[in-house]
């Protein structure tokens, strides 16, 4: 008696975990509910993007589709000027002066900022690693925290005079945005570079001082030689924050919209012109079409810097592939 | 390296009730074919040990029969419990996992107090009686004999157990959970000898309630706890067996090479 | 010149280097701090900015960056979370991951100022909210959402696979696997990641002037009813920050003590980031201490 009732309750139980097995839980939907809002979410911040994208460039190509500025025109010219015809009766929106202004701050304070990086970098990794990150570390990591207002503030109110008081003129200009530049791009390099040099294989370091190298023979002939993918993205990256940095540049620049002569002469950049511009235009005519327009090249390169990033990247991964296999 | 006819096997049907039973049982991690048809049967409150030289296919085997491979290989063939092909795209995986449930090669508890460490998935399970909980908390610690050493802590972290320690909680959080079967990947391979004592301990006793598959790389140890033993060899299970069957008079000779040390 | 005197010069230069960078850091932290601690006072901080007159103070801008800083956090950190868990947890390999890898990059290397930007053309114009507080905290949202994103994803990864194993083989759901095991067990990294943002967050500037804009207009800082505008709590109202300050007083100059108010200001601004960066570090190391003590 007692057997068989015990075997039909396995049996009852036996049927009820089967169901189990087959059916849905509790589980199930909360892996649907899961998935759903990590879906969600993500796909926001890729439509987010893609709006940014498509907003900014439909505005940006009003100035030559709605207002039909000449492209090449655009790019060329040499005079601001939006509210304004030219003898020729165009409007005069010459964007050439910011183009060169951007690009000149950008690629000097890069050049600056490069050797001051490696130092700081090589020292970081190579000569005293201990020391390096123990003192170094938090130097970078406070130098990244300081705002870029802050920046720009102490360019207008020591660099700028300093400039003037040494080479005269005004103190404004590209010299001044270098200079400001140069400290907010040093620990986007520094840090990049660090890791890429200490993602050299330590073997490779071992085998060159057994071979008798100095130190900065091995540092200089093998170390940032296999690191140097790594230093240029590292490098792109700091050109990428100098190129589109705003407030701190459009504080020290001058905001002249003309072409830059000389380092000391007031110019104007890219986003200078966007930040003090914006404001007093209205919506949807030439002028903040113009505008737009500049907030369009900003656009483009920096999607340019991080395709200049991903094909070095590759180059560099492909180098690395190409060694392992001989 | 000596290579073996992987035609020539020797493999025993159980008698007894069964647990758990796989039918050709296939794995691919990609283009690489992992487990070659795998057929074996589990009895039911016994051990039975999975040996093999490293890279043959134990673990593969063995995180097969919880779906534990679902997200990194393609797993082709038939796991039968209860009647039930648990291999199936229609099947609820989590309540395949509380019946049958895993113990890893290197232990791994929550970073939680102990005590949550073993109620966590209780709880989540639907079980929230406190009495109830501190019940299995109890009960499932001192099945995995590590009730006397942590019962007046049981609310410190679970990380500053010793290796040995955390093991034995990873046994008492899945016997907490009251499976059918419980899986270990070579739960002792990472501890000391006493640690290892002690967790063997721990399976006899556990053997009276539960269906246990292990893993292990040592022959003693299969040798001390198992019931029955199963050979895995390059992907293909060659020899399986009663175990003083296989330690003492093996079929195969891949099996007594590798018993008696002279393999490979 | 022979290999070792090649070595020492390198090796001085180097630390030539090293000095001038050092050097850098010390002489902006102690221009700022000596210029404007003396500005700093009770009366600084509490009293309402003017605009023509000497003897402004911050409080309506600090306050505003707070509680811009919050409502950014608030709107930010759940989709930063769910984002960086489907790039950790369930992100398949395949082109849409792919894509939004891609599209996450493109979204951290934009300028701040492009972004801005776009909350001017979408928010404040488009959507016709005006210069206000929700508009500059999308903004920032904008502006944080990459970072954030990626520093979660960070902290979720180290989390060792062996946890996850864990929590499946014990028959719970990914879903509670990753809730309850893998993300408390990456909250100190995850803690870490939200106050960093918040320090950048706090400075930034850029995104806000025409978004959050650049007027402070007088709240009650009583009435605690966030839809009435003449409230502290009302997100429609334009809201100057401090960063956005510091910029405006110098760069219009009507201000006669301009000079006085952003070094006080600056040295508002940075010692509230760099406790943020020690909150950052204790914090982190404290809830990792909490996790694995023996209690
Ligand atoms: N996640 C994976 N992805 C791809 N291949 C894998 C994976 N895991 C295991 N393999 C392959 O499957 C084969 C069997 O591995 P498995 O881990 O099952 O061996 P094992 O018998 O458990 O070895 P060990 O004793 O070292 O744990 C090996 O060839 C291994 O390379
Ligand atoms: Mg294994």
């Amino acid at each position: 008696m007692e057997g068989i009732k015990s075997e039909t309750e396995d049996k009852l139980k036996m049927d009820g975990i089967k169901k189990e097995l087959r059916n849905p839980s509790k589980a199930t939907h909360q892996d649907y509910f899961g998935k759903a809002i990590s879906y969600i979410c993500i796909t926001l911040v890729g439509c987010l993007v893609l709006s940014i994208l498509y907003f900014i460039t439909t505005r940006g190509v009003a100035t030559f589709t709605e207002n039909h500025v000449n492209l090449w025109a655009f790019l060329s010219g040499t005079n601001w000027n939006p509210g304004m015809l030219d003898s020729h009766g165009q409007p005069e929106v010459g964007a050439l002066p910011m183009i060169v202004t951007s690009f000149c701050v950008t690629v000097l304070a890069a050049l600056v900022a490069t050797p001051f990086a490696l130092g700081v970098a090589l020292f970081m990794t190579e000569i005293s690693p201990q020391k390096g990150t123990r003192f170094l570390q938090p130097v970078i990591e406070l130098l990244v925290g300081i705002p870029s207002v802050v920046y720009g503030f102490i360019g207008l109110s020591v660099i700028v005079p300093l400039i003037r008081h040494a080479f005269g003129g005004t103190g404004f200009g590209i010299l001044a945005g270098t200079i400001v530049l140069f400290v907010m791009v040093l620990p986007t390099i520094t840090s990049l570079s660090i890791d890429s040099i200490r993602s050299v294989p330590m073997y490779y370091r071992s085998a060159s001082l057994a071979l008798g190298a100095t130190r900065w023979q091995t540092i200089h002939k093998v170390v940032l030689r296999a690191a140097t993918p790594g230093i240029l993205t590292a490098i792109i990256f700091g050109m990428a924050r100098a190129f589109g940095e705003a407030l701190a540049v459009q504080m020290v620049i001058g905001n002249a919209t003309l072409m830059p002569h000389g380092l000391l002469t007031p110019s104007s950049t890219l986003t200078s012109q966007l930040t003090t511009g914006i404001g007093n235009t209205t919506m949807g005519t030439l002028p903040n079409n113009a505008l737009w327009s500049l907030a369009l090249i900003l656009l483009l390169m920096s999607l340019v810097f991080n395709v200049l990033v991903r094909f070095i990247g590759k180059r560099g991964s492909m180098k690395n592939e190409f060694k392992s296999c001989k | 390296m000596q290579t073996y006819s992987f035609d020539q096997k020797h493999i025993i049907h159980i008698p007894t009730e069964k647990a758990l039973t796989t039918e050709n049982l296939q794995v691919f991690y990609g283009d690489n074919h992992a487990m070659h048809d795998a057929s074996l049967e589990f009895p039911r409150y016994r051990i039975t040990a999975l040996i093999g030289a490293s890279g043959s296919g134990k673990s593969t085997y063995l995180r097969c029969l919880n779906r534990m491979n679902d997200a990194i290989a393609t797993v082709k063939g038939k796991i039968i419990y209860r009647d039930t092909n648990i291999n199936s795209k229609k099947i609820n995986v989590y309540e395949v996992r509380k019946h049958i449930s895993m113990v890893f090669q290197r232990p791994n508890p929550f970073a939680k107090s102990i005590r949550e460490n073993i109620t966590f998935a209780l709880r989540r399970n639907g079980i929230k009686d406190k009495q109830e909980l501190a019940y299995r908390v109890e009960n499932s610690l001192k099945s995995a004999a590590l009730w006397d050493e942590v019962k007046d802590d049981l609310d410190k972290s679970a990380l500053a157990l010793s290796g040995g320690q955390q093991q034995r909680l990873c046994i008492a959080r899945c016997v907490a959970m009251k499976p059918d079967i419980l899986l270990l990947d070579e739960p002792a391979s990472a501890l000391d000898p006493i640690s290892t004592a002690k967790i063997e301990e721990t399976l006899k006793e556990l053997r009276k309630s539960y269906t246990i598959i292990i893993v292990t790389h040592n022959m003693q140890q299969a040798s001390r706890i198992a019931d029955y033993t199963a050979f895995f060899h390059m992907g293909h299970v060659l020899e399986y067996d009663k175990t003083e069957k296989i330690f003492t008079n093996p079929q195969i000779k891949a099996t007594e090479d590798y018993i008696s040390g002279n393999f490979g | 010149m022979n290999s070792k005197a090649a070595n020492n010069v390198a090796t001085g230069v180097i630390y030539l280097l090293v000095t001038a960078v050092v050097g850098i850091l010390i002489f902006l932290l102690g221009y700022i701090l000596i210029t404007g601690v003396p500005h700093v006072s009770i009366h600084f901080i509490t009293s309402a900015a003017e605009s023509f007159r000497a003897g402004g103070g911050i409080r309506d801008q600090l306050f505003n960056s707070l509680y811009l800083l919050v409502l950014t956090l608030i709107i930010s950190f759940p989709i930063a979370l769910g984002s960086g868990i489907y790039l950790s947890e369930y992100a398949p390999h395949n082109w849409f991951t792919g894509l939004i890898r891609t599209a996450i990059e493109v979204l951290s290397s934009l300028p701040s100022v492009v972004v801005g930007l776009f909350g001017y053309l979408l928010f404040v114009i488009k959507f016709n909210l005006g210069f206000s507080i929700l508009a500059g905290a999308i903004a920032l949202t904008f502006f944080n959402l990459p970072l954030l994103t990626r520093s979660i994803e960070e902290s979720l990864e180290d989390v060792p696979n062996l946890q996850r194993e864990a929590g499946l083989s014990l028959g719970l759901s990914r879903w509670k696997t990753i809730t309850g095991i893998v993300f408390p067990a990456a909250l100190p990294g995850i803690l870490t990641g939200i106050i960093l943002s918040a320090g950048r967050v706090f400075g930034e500037a850029a995104a806000l002037i025409y978004t959050a804009g650049q007027s402070a207009p007088t709240v009650s800082y009583t009435n605690w009813n966030p839809f009435s505008a003449a409230s502290f709590l009302n997100p429609m109202r334009p809201a100057e920050t401090l960063a956005v300050h510091i910029w405006k007083v110098n760069t219009e100059g009507v201000t006669p003590d301009a000079l006085q108010i952003s070094s006080g200001a600056s040295a508002v601004l940075i010692v509230v980031i760099l406790l943020f960066n020690l909150a950052a570090r204790f914090l982190g190391n404290w809830a990792f201490k909490k996790m694995t003590a023996a209690k």
